[in-house]
């Protein structure tokens, strides 16, 4: 109980500095800033490049697997369409199904993590055993299950991959906010009697934020990739729509004669997947800073 | 005197801009002589102590000086001579043995790592320097982990691990602190002991001139990054000659007599903040436009060295007036009891930690709960305050029944009842401004929201901090100040009794002393204060009537006085003789 | 508060510890069981009848009502489930309704290729990653760190059908003509047998691994280079590499093992995109397979061994990360 004074210099590094709120701090972060941008950049990509597409996604305009030529910059693909107009379309309902999915599952997952570390006991065991379930099958192997048994269904699909991640971000907001109730103005909180409700928002929420965010960059990099391997594996969006994904699948054959059918749209996906990888290892590295940790 | 180490001009920068984390320090150290450093947080202290041995931890650099061992410049030397030299001339004790010892390997390992030569013979250096610590030296101990053993045994094996090898010097950086004053007398004496047979000159590092009183031959005082005083210990306590030491030895509380503590005012200079001028005048009673250039270090007679203009003066104005002028209030028996707890047992699982105790807490009486780590002081805070789950007992707040837990409580008494804790660094909300945090718990207690800021004004007041404040995060105050805070926030709710779990132990002696003229204030105005400490130098300072706690069980209770004057249990005396003192030479 | 916790005499640490451990064990043979009767409730919906997709052509009503019975399908679902998950428990996973061969027999070739293929990838994974990550370490922030930091960001956030793409166009097809970029293993052969169909599969689980692992190892490495105890090390005289290898390696392993458990899972669970992708013949291809051919055993005894050893690793991971504490 006699703590050794710590002597203040140490201890004020580790607390969380800075006024003002996180998200200031996080956005100073130059991987955060780069992954916003390219995750804005993607979802413009996504929603209004089918207006710039030459031509119609679903028809042919030449041989199948053509080269480039001029006008038809990317070449074609396996039925001869053009890959660059496919690529244009190609995003329109991965970019709304992965940030849906993404911020839905940190939104349930936050909650189901603060109110586990909150109350503790029956309420805790309850909700991390069901969270335990889920997390016996491999997001791609849960969602594959179900969307074979009532078809690819994009909001289904979306509900999927929420199901699939919620726990990770269940877990890991339980872990983050366990400490942050056992300090002591949480503690006093409590003392005085403040409604739990209100605890929850004002005391424990805002001092898990950075990881909220970290959670939001980490799901979306996960969200894009089932989605993109579920139109892979065929249990995704389905022909003859323009996807990503789906042209990965599609165009595999043809690699070797017309390999910028599968390149296109794979580096779509990378920049998306990594836009949410650069948000998350960007808000890692600021919490790591403020407690002084290494990154 | 041959010097076993001399120390010419060590200085120490900050990595990122040249500032100076020590600046220029000599001194000279003799066999067998301990030599103490003394300072508050950000002195440089610990930073010195990695400097003997030519080591900065990341972000610092020796920029430049001599440590010279034997004849031998440590910071000159590099790679494998510096290793052969650390080996062999100079070894090092860290504040904390849990972190400092590894955790993965055995003790046979760690101790004979640092020995050349056949493991055999080895072997029975380290048995032998075991049994000097008094510690076990039989094949079994020295398989253990580091967690297998106690705080104070790992410290000992700390000091084992720095002596086995024969060192010149051993530089110790607050060994004891973090031990409970029992273990802390043993390690002491461990230490004199050790340099006294084996002739080492050892550096003992601590913020608590008690212990460096006990302990040391001559005395460094630092502040700022540099030497301000070099003294024999006697003469630092009899006679100060700088400002700085002076006002240090008139913050430190006494076991003996009740004092009025003198708090330093300001807050000492961080790293890179300090100008051309003296480091302390901007809190230093003595300043004048002297002090604007940068004193010199004089040199006196017996071997002493002062940085002040003003030294004689100093000394001449020493006796700063240490017996209260606050007597201890007699028990007041016609006032009723405001907190009453009854056979309180508490429980962490299966095991009990606190046995059927009780107290009982008077208005505008301080009455303080003591006891080592384990006694259950804590948990017994905890109790009253309504935290804690697992116990029984009953509990009265104005004579009225008190549920046990702060959930099933009234309001009313919610608010009546408030809780300073510990640490000051996890007692605010980080994301909240020190205005909010208290306008947070007004709320809650339905005032009036047009009058809010007013409150929070005059709350901050009560704890001598400007309004101003109000805007700024924690992170923004220091340590003192947020405990200020803390204090302003349990005023803020207008209680009737407020509990105070350790809320100095995390402070500086300075910052510490003026907590505790604040917190004495609001006693005299009426207020009931429940005080959980370890330090009997604190329960004199501050508390009417004292509760001695031993594992669980009160051992003795009464007026402080009667209690510290005349301990009648064993536990009580033994804490008593091990608490250090600073010998009364002040007169 | 935990201090005094600590402090006082407690139960020994192995006895709390084995009890930790049978909890978790009781609670995750409660989770498979759960998990278990999620699995058949699930394939049980799956639109068609099971009857009929055997039958095909040849079903009449007569036949049809006959087949129930045999498979029990006129019986209440719990009864199934019971019958089913006491096949299971005794390793029979009924019959497959495409061939009629017993489920264990299909998959015993297949399995054994999926767990040829994980182990081998885990098997170069490790080393490397730990090679990887405590050099990364060691050259903090330089040229080494600062790269491998770059490409760990962009491998991490791939899928893996994305990575595996990238390599068969790098080394199968469209750069260099190394490889082949479908793995054919011929039934009942030895995946060992044939080298060059491993390559790409095992090198795509590799490279994912690897950047995820070595991450892991570098930050724990980092974290004990700079511990007290390291610096207690430093002042004792000892030099660099006994400090790498006495000091700073068995605590940096600490956080590492759990991980290195984690990243088997991710491995297991990824053999469902890998193997379609290589066409190899391991039980995530023959997953998607028996998918498109609505084969109801198979499909659930696949997804219970993919889950049952997915959330098996991730228990491991777990009890290991609980374990004891290294250093702070």
């Amino acid at each position: 109980m006699s703590a050794p004074p710590r002597t203040e210099a140490v201890a004020a590094s580790r607390e969380p500095s800075a006024r003002g709120a996180g998200l200031r701090r996080l956005w100073a972060a130059p991987r955060v800033r780069w992954g916003v941008l390219l995750l804005a950049a993607t979802t413009a990509f996504a929603f209004l490049g089918g207006l710039l597409a030459p031509f119609d996604p679903s028809q042919p305009v030449g041989a199948p697997y053509a080269p480039p030529s001029p006008g038809i910059w990317l070449g074609t693909d396996q039925l001869g369409r053009d890959v660059l107009s496919r690529v244009l379309h190609g995003g329109a309902y991965l970019a709304w199904m992965a940030p849906t999915s993404a911020v839905l599952a940190v939104a349930i997952g936050a909650a189901v993590g603060l109110a586990a570390a909150y109350w503790r006991g029956w309420v805790d065991t309850l909700l991390m055993r069901a969270m335990d379930v889920v997390l016996a099958f491999p997001g791609i192997l849960l969602t594959l299950l179900f969307v074979a048994v009532f078809g690819p269904l994009p909001w289904l699909l979306v509900t999927l991959v929420v199901v699939a991640l919620v726990p990770g971000v269940a877990r890991v907001i339980r872990g983050a906010a366990l400490p942050v109730i056992g300090r002591e103005y949480v503690q006093w909180a409590k003392a005085v009697g403040m409604p739990s409700a209100t605890i929850l928002r004002t005391e424990l929420l805002p001092n898990v934020s950075s990881p909220l965010f970290v959670e939001l960059g980490v799901r979306l990099m996960w969200a894009v990739g089932i989605l993109a391997s579920m139109s892979f594996i065929g249990y995704g969006i389905q022909p003859p729509a323009a996807d990503w994904g789906l042209m990965v699948s599609e165009n595999r054959t043809g690699l070797g004669i017309q390999p910028l059918a599968v390149l296109a749209p794979v580096v779509m996906i990378v920049v998306y997947t990594v836009s949410g990888n650069l948000i998350a290892e960007g808000a890692a590295r600021v919490i790591a800073r403020t407690e002084g940790r290494a990154e | 005197m041959t010097a076993t180490l001399e120390v010419a001009d060590l200085t120490i920068v900050r990595d990122a801009d040249e500032a100076r984390i020590v600046d220029g320090l000599s001194f000279a150290l003799g066999p067998g002589e301990v030599l103490g450093v003394v300072g508050e947080s950000g002195s440089g202290k610990s930073t010195v102590a990695l400097g003997l041995l030519a080591f900065a931890r990341p972000g610092a650099r020796i920029a430049g000086g001599r440590v010279v061992i034997d004849g031998v410049d440590l910071l000159a030397l590099r790679g494998g001579e510096l290793r052969d030299a650390r080996r062999r001339l100079a070894a090092y004790v860290a504040q904390d043995p849990a972190t400092a010892l590894n955790p993965a390997l055995a003790l046979r390992t760690q101790l004979l790592e640092s020995l050349d030569g056949p493991p055999a013979e080895n072997l029975d250096r380290i048995r032998r320097v075991l049994r000097t610590v008094g510690l076990p030296a039989d094949d079994a101990f020295l398989r253990r982990k580091p967690r297998q053993l106690s705080g104070g045994q790992q410290q000992r094996i700390a000091i084992a691990m720095a002596v086995v090898a024969r060192p010149r010097v051993i530089v110790l950086d607050e060994p004891t602190t973090g031990l409970d004053v029992s273990t802390q007398a043993k390690v002491l004496a461990l230490v004199k002991q050790l340099c006294a047979d084996e002739g080492i000159a050892a550096i003992y590092v601590s913020h608590d001139l008690a212990v460096v009183a006990d302990v040391a031959d001559r005395v460094i005082v630092m502040y700022g990054g540099e030497l301000v005083e070099l003294v024999p210990t006697d003469a630092l306590l009899g006679a100060p000659r700088h400002p700085y030491s002076r006002a240090l030895l008139a913050a430190v509380p006494s076991a003996r007599e009740r004092q009025v503590l003198h708090p330093i005012r300001g807050r000492a200079p961080g790293v890179g903040e300090r100008d051309a001028g003296c480091v302390f005048r901007a809190r230093c009673d003595f300043a004048t436009d002297a002090c604007l250039e940068r004193p010199p270090l004089e040199a006196e007679p017996g071997g002493r060295l002062v940085r002040c203009v003003r030294a004689d003066e100093v000394q001449r104005l020493t006796r700063i007036t240490r017996v209260a002028d606050r007597p201890e209030r007699p028990g007041l028996v016609c006032r009723p009891a405001v907190l009453e707890a009854e056979g309180i047992d508490a429980h962490y699982g299966e095991r009990q930690v606190l046995f059927n105790v009780s107290l009982e807490l008077e208005p505008g009486r301080c009455l303080a709960v003591v006891g080592e780590s384990g006694s259950g002081k804590s948990t017994l805070s905890r109790c009253l305050i309504g935290l804690h789950e697992q116990y029984e007992g009953r509990l009265r707040l104005d004579g009225e029944e008190l549920p046990l837990t702060a959930r099933a409580r009234p309001a009313a008494a919610r608010r009546e009842l408030q809780y300073v804790f510990q640490n000051p660094f996890g007692s605010l909300n980080p994301r909240r401004t020190v205005g909010s945090s208290i306008a947070a718990a007004l709320r809650l207690f339905g005032s009036d929201g047009r009058r809010t800021g007013a409150v929070v004004a005059e709350a901050l007041e009560r704890v001598e901090i400007s309004a101003r404040l109000a805007e700024r995060y924690p992170a923004e105050l220091s340590g003192g100040q947020r405990q200020r805070v803390a204090i302003a926030r349990a005023l803020a709710c207008e209680p009737k009794v407020l509990l105070c779990d350790e809320v100095t132990s995390a402070l500086d002696v300075s910052v510490q002393a003026s907590v505790i003229e604040l917190l004495r204030g609001l006693i005299d105005e009426g207020l009931a204060m429940l005080f959980v400490t370890h330090d009997l130098a604190i329960v004199r300072s501050i508390a009417d009537s004292v509760v001695v706690l031993s594992e669980g069980h009160v051992v003795e209770r009464g007026e402080t006085a009667a209690v510290l004057d005349r301990p009648s249990h064993p536990y009580t005396q033994g804490l008593l003789a091990d608490t250090l003192e600073l010998p009364a030479l002040a007169g | 508060m935990a201090v005094e916790l600590l402090a006082a005499p407690a139960p020994s640490r192995s006895t709390r510890r084995a009890r930790a451990v049978a909890l978790a064990v009781a609670q995750g043979v409660g989770t498979l069981l759960v998990v278990s009767l999620l699995i058949f409730l699930v394939t049980q919906a799956m639109p068609g009848d099971v009857a009929r997709v055997v039958l095909g052509t040849r079903a009449t009503p007569e036949t049809l009502a006959t087949l129930r019975e045999q498979l029990g399908l006129d019986r209440p679902i719990w009864e199934q489930y019971g019958t089913w998950l006491w096949g299971v428990l005794r390793g029979d996973f009924g019959t497959s309704l495409v061939n009629g061969m017993p489920v264990s027999e299909l998959l015993a070739g297949r399995i054994r290729n999926s767990l040829t293929l994980s182990v081998v990838a885990m098997l170069i994974m490790l080393p490397i990653s730990l090679l990887v990550g405590i050099v990364a370490a060691q050259r903090r922030d330089r040229a080494f760190d600062q790269g491998f930091l770059g490409t760990s960001i962009v491998v991490n956030a791939t899928p893996e059908f994305v990575t595996g793409t990238v390599l068969i166009a790098l080394l199968g097809t469209t750069v260099f003509h190394l490889l082949p970029p479908v793995s054919f293993i011929p039934p009942g052969d030895s995946p060992l047998a044939h080298p060059e169909a491993m390559v790409l599969p095992v090198l795509t689980l590799v490279v994912s691994g690897v950047m995820y692992l070595g991450r892991l190892v570098r930050i724990a490495f980092i974290d004990a280079m700079s511990s007290e105890y390291v610096q207690t090390a430093r002042l004792k005289g000892l030099g660099t590499p006994r400090i790498l290898a006495r000091h700073a390696l068995p605590n940096a392993l600490g956080p590492v093992i759990p991980a290195a458990s984690l990243v088997a899972a991710y491995t297991v669970g990824g053999v469902v995109v890998v193997e379609y992708l290589f066409a190899f013949p391991g039980i995530g291809a023959a997953l998607v397979e028996a998918v498109n051919n609505r084969d109801l055993p198979v499909i659930q005894a696949i997804v219970l061994l993919i889950a049952a050893t997915y959330y098996v690793l991730n228990l491991v991971a777990d009890l290991l990360a609980g374990g004891e504490p290294q250093g702070r």
